[in-house]
C-alpha cells in the first residue's frame, strides 16, 4: 500500500511549461508516474511534449482527466494562489516544490487547509514524495530509491536523498519517502506522516530527517512516544549551527535559546528513537532497530 | 532582515503607531543639525542619542544616552559615534557605530512591552504584551511567566477591538488611554502584516505623564522571502550590519554563513549542507562556513561559490559533498576546475559527487589535472578533509 501515492495516483503538474515544470514533469513520467495534465493559464488546449493536455485553470484538469493530485512548480509571487487553487478544486494530495514563499502567504494558506479535510498539503520547499517502483511526486533522484519497508520523512531535500542513498546501499528499501519541507509554516509535519506510516502495513519502520529550528521535532518525539509503536530512527542537522543565523531554510534558524540540535536530540532519545550520531550513520542507526 | 531602530520608526509611524519625535544621523557632520530640529521641534533642550546598530542591549553597552544641552548633546555624539558596542546580541568583536538617532526627551510614567511575532507553533501571528515593560522579555518569563499576555490572530478575521479590550484590562491600563491602544494596537498588526515582518518587537512602549503612549524603542526582522514585493527594502539595507561575504554571496544566488573554522565546505542543499558542518565536527575538524549552492545553481554560480571559498585566507582545506538531485554533478565540477584555473589551488581538496551525472563529474575532474582526492562516501569526505589539514 504505502502512503500518499500509488500507481493509482493521477498527477497535474501545476507550472508544467516552466523551466523547473517541463524538466521535471518528464523525469516523473520517466519514472512511471501518471502525468495526466499540465495546468499553465493561457496555455489551455496545448499539449505538453504532444501528449500531456494543457489547461488553463486546475479544475478543468480535473473534470477532464480525474486529476487527484497536483506538483507545483508555480514562482514564489504566485504560489500560495496556485495552491489555493488546488484546495478549491478539492485535490486530495498538493505537493509544493516552491521555494521561497512569504510566510505572510503560507499563514492564509494553512487557514485555508484548516478550514476542509478534503486536500493536503506536502511543503512547500520540499523534494516532494516518492513510493519506490510506484509513483514519484517532485524532483528527488529516482534511481537512488529501492522499494521496501522503511518510511522515511524530512525536512531537508538533500539530507534526504543522503539518507535513502545510505538505505539502498544497505539493501534496506522503502514504503515511501516524503519531504515536508523547510520552511516555518507548512501544510503537514512530521506527526500527520508518523500517524499514516503506523498506520501502513507495508511501513515496519521509520526513519526521521530533522534539523534545527521550531519544535516540530520535540512534537514528534512526545507523538512517538503515545502513539507510534513501530521503530523509529533519527538524525538532526545543524549542531553545529551557530545561533540567530538562519540556515539556508527559511525554517532553520536557531531562535531566543530555542530550536537547538541538543534539545531536539534529547527529546527523541527521551522518546526512545535511535538518533543517529553523524549523518553518515542514518542508514546503520536504522538498520540497527530493525526487527 | 533586520532594519535600524529608526526605520522601524518610520514604518510604525506610517501605520499609525505613535513615535517620539527624531531625526536619523548618516553622516557624521549631521548630528548637530538633527539636535537643532529636535530641541526646536520640542521647545526643549533635552533629547536622546541612540546608537543604530541591529542588536539590542545598547542602553548597557554606553550607547544610549539623555543630554540636557547642546554641549553636553556633542559630547554624547562623539563618543558614541564610531564608538564598537558589545552587547548579549552582537557577539564578543561588537558591532561599530555608523548612524545616530536623535529623539526626544520623554516624561515617563510607565514602561510596557509589546510585540506581534509570527508563531510558528500556532501558525498566526501572535501578540505578546507585559505590564513590565523596558527589560528583557525573556526575563520576564522567566521570573513571572504570568505578567505576560498572548492573544492568537486569525489571519482571515484578522486584529478585532475585543483583542485590544481583552489586553487593555489585562494590562490595567487607565481608561484615557484605551482609544489610543486600539488604534496603536491595530496599527502594529497592520504594520506586521502589510510588511510581510517576523517580528515587530516595542519595548519599551510608554505612558508619558501627558498620558500618551508612544513606541520609545521598536525592532523589526522582515521575511527574506517576501522580498519582491517590498521594493522599499532595498534603501532599508546597511551594508555595515552585514557580513560583506555572505551578502556578496546572496547575490550570486547563494546561501553562505560564515564560521570560524579553516574546512570550506562547498554543499548543495540546506539540510546537507548542514549535516555537513555536523560532520566535520564529529571528526574534530572545524568548519569554516555555511554553503548552500541550491538546486538550480548553474557553473557560474558555484564558479563564483568556489571562488569564495578558495579566498578565504582561514581556508586550510576544501570539502565539496554534491548529492545531485535538481544539481548536477558535472555542472559543479566544471565550475571548481573554472574557479581553480583563474585562482589556483593552494589547499588540500576532498571531493565527493553522488547522484545525477555524477561519473561525468568525476572524469572531468579527474582529466582536469587538479590534485584532488576523490571520496565515495560523506563519511570517508569528511575524515579525509580532517586529516589532511591537521
Amino acid at each position: 500500500m504505502a502512503i500518499l501515492v500509488d500507481k493509482d495516483t493521477r498527477l497535474a503538474v501545476q507550472g508544467i511549461t516552466g523551466g523547473a515544470g517541463s524538466f521535471h514533469a518528464e523525469q516523473m513520467q520517466a519514472y512511471g508516474t501518471k502525468v495526466v495534465a499540465g495546468v499553465t493559464p493561457g496555455k489551455g488546449g496545448e499539449r505538453f511534449k504532444g501528449e500531456v493536455p494543457i489547461f488553463n485553470t486546475l479544475r478543468e484538469a480535473v473534470s477532464a482527466e480525474g486529476v487527484n493530485a497536483t506538483c507545483i512548480f508555480v514562482p514564489p509571487p504566485f504560489a500560495a494562489d496556485a495552491i489555493l487553487e488546488a484546495v478549491d478544486a478539492e485535490i486530495p494530495l498538493i505537493v509544493a516544490i516552491t521555494e521561497g514563499i512569504p510566510v505572510v502567504d503560507m499563514l492564509r494558506v494553512r487557514r485555508a487547509l484548516e478550514a476542509q479535510s478534503v486536500s493536503r498539503l506536502i511543503g512547500p520547499n520540499c523534494p516532494g514524495v516518492i513510493t519506490p517502483d510506484a509513483c514519484k511526486i517532485g524532483i528527488m533522484p529516482g534511481s537512488i530509491h529501492k522499494k521496501g519497508h522503511v518510511g522515511v520523512v524530512s525536512r531537508s531535500g538533500t539530507l534526504t536523498y543522503e539518507a535513502v542513498g545510505q538505505l539502498s546501499s544497505l539493501g534496506i528499501g522503502q514504503s515511501t519517502c516524503v519531504g515536508i519541507g523547510g520552511d516555518p509554516v507548512n501544510g503537514t509535519d512530521f506527526i500527520d506522516v508518523l500517524r499514516l506510516f503506523e498506520a501502513d502495513s507495508e511501513t515496519e519502520a521509520v526513519i526521521l530527517i530533522g534539523e534545527i529550528g521550531g519544535s516540530a521535532e520535540e512534537d514528534a518525539a512526545a507523538f512517538v512516544k503515545a502513539n507510534v509503536r513501530k521503530p523509529v530512527a533519527a538524525f538532526i542537522a545543524g549542531a553545529s549551527a551557530p545561533p540567530g543565523k538562519r540556515m539556508g531554510h527559511a525554517g532553520a534558524i536557531i531562535s531566543g535559546g530555542k530550536g537547538g540540535a541538543a534539545d531536539k536530540r534529547a527529546a527523541l532519545e527521551a522518546a526512545g528513537i535511535a538518533v543517529a550520531s553523524s549523518p553518515a550513520e542514518m542508514g546503520v542507526t536504522l538498520k540497527s532497530i530493525l526487527k | 532582515m533586520n532594519i535600524h531602530e529608526y526605520q522601524a520608526k518610520e514604518l510604525l509611524r506610517s501605520f499609525g503607531v505613535p513615535v517620539p519625535f527624531g531625526v536619523p544621523v548618516l553622516e557624521q557632520g549631521a548630528a548637530k543639525d538633527a539636535y537643532a530640529r529636535v530641541s526646536s521641534e520640542t521647545g526643549s533642550p533635552v533629547a536622546v542619542v541612540k546608537a543604530q546598530i541591529h542588536a539590542g542591549g545598547r542602553g548597557k553597552a554606553g550607547g544610549v544616552k539623555v543630554v540636557r544641552d547642546e554641549a553636553a548633546f556633542e559630547q554624547a555624539a562623539a563618543d558614541i559615534w564610531g564608538k564598537t558596542l558589545v552587547t548579549h546580541q552582537t557577539g564578543p568583536e561588537g558591532k561599530k557605530v555608523g548612524r545616530l538617532l536623535v529623539e526626544q526627551g520623554l516624561d515617563i510614567k510607565h514602561e510596557y512591552y509589546l510585540a506581534v511575532v509570527l508563531d510558528r507553533d500556532s501558525r498566526r501571528y501572535t501578540i505578546i504584551a507585559s505590564a513590565e515593560g523596558g527589560v528583557e522579555i525573556e526575563e520576564v518569563a522567566e521570573a513571572t511567566p504570568e505578567a505576560i499576555y498572548q492573544l492568537t490572530i486569525d489571519p482571515i478575521t484578522g486584529l478585532q477591538p475585543f483583542h485590544a479590550r481583552r489586553l487593555a484590562f489585562s494590562l490595567g491600563l487607565g481608561k484615557h488611554l484605551w482609544k489610543s491602544w486600539g488604534s496603536l494596537l491595530s496599527g502594529l498588526y497592520d504594520a506586521a502584516v502589510a510588511s510581510d515582518a517576523m517580528q515587530v518587537e516595542i519595548n519599551p512602549l510608554v505612558e508619558t505623564g501627558a498620558g500618551t503612549l508612544l513606541a520609545l524603542d521598536a525592532k523589526v526582522n522582515l521575511d527574506e522571502n517576501a522580498s519582491f514585493r517590498h521594493k522599499e527594502w532595498q534603501a532599508w539595507r546597511d551594508s555595515n550590519e552585514e557580513d560583506a561575504v555572505e551578502a556578496e554571496a546572496a547575490e550570486s544566488g547563494l546561501s553562505y554563513v560564515s564560521m570560524d573554522g579553516n574546512i570550506g565546505c562547498l554543499v548543495n542543499g540546506a539540510g546537507l549542507a548542514m549535516a555537513t558542518m555536523d560532520i566535520i565536527k564529529h571528526y574534530g575538524g572545524e568548519p569554516a562556513n555555511f554553503l548552500d549552492v541550491g538546486g538550480g545553481a548553474t557553473q557560474e554560480s558555484v564558479t563564483k561559490a568556489f571562488e569564495m571559498i578558495l579566498s578565504s585566507a582561514a581556508v586550510r582545506g576544501i570539502f565539496v559533498n554534491i548529492f545531485g538531485g535538481i544539481m548536477r554533478c558535472d555542472v559543479i565540477a566544471e565550475g571548481i576546475i573554472g574557479a581553480t584555473r583563474s585562482l589556483g589551488l593552494k589547499v588540500p581538496l576532498v571531493v565527493r559527487l553522488q547522484g545525477t551525472r555524477a561519473a561525468e563529474g568525476r572524469e572531468l575532474l579527474a582529466g582536469s589535472g587538479l590534485a584532488l582526492v576523490p571520496v565515495e562516501t560523506m563519511d570517508e569526505g569528511a575524515k579525509r578533509i580532517v586529516e589532511l589539514v591537521k
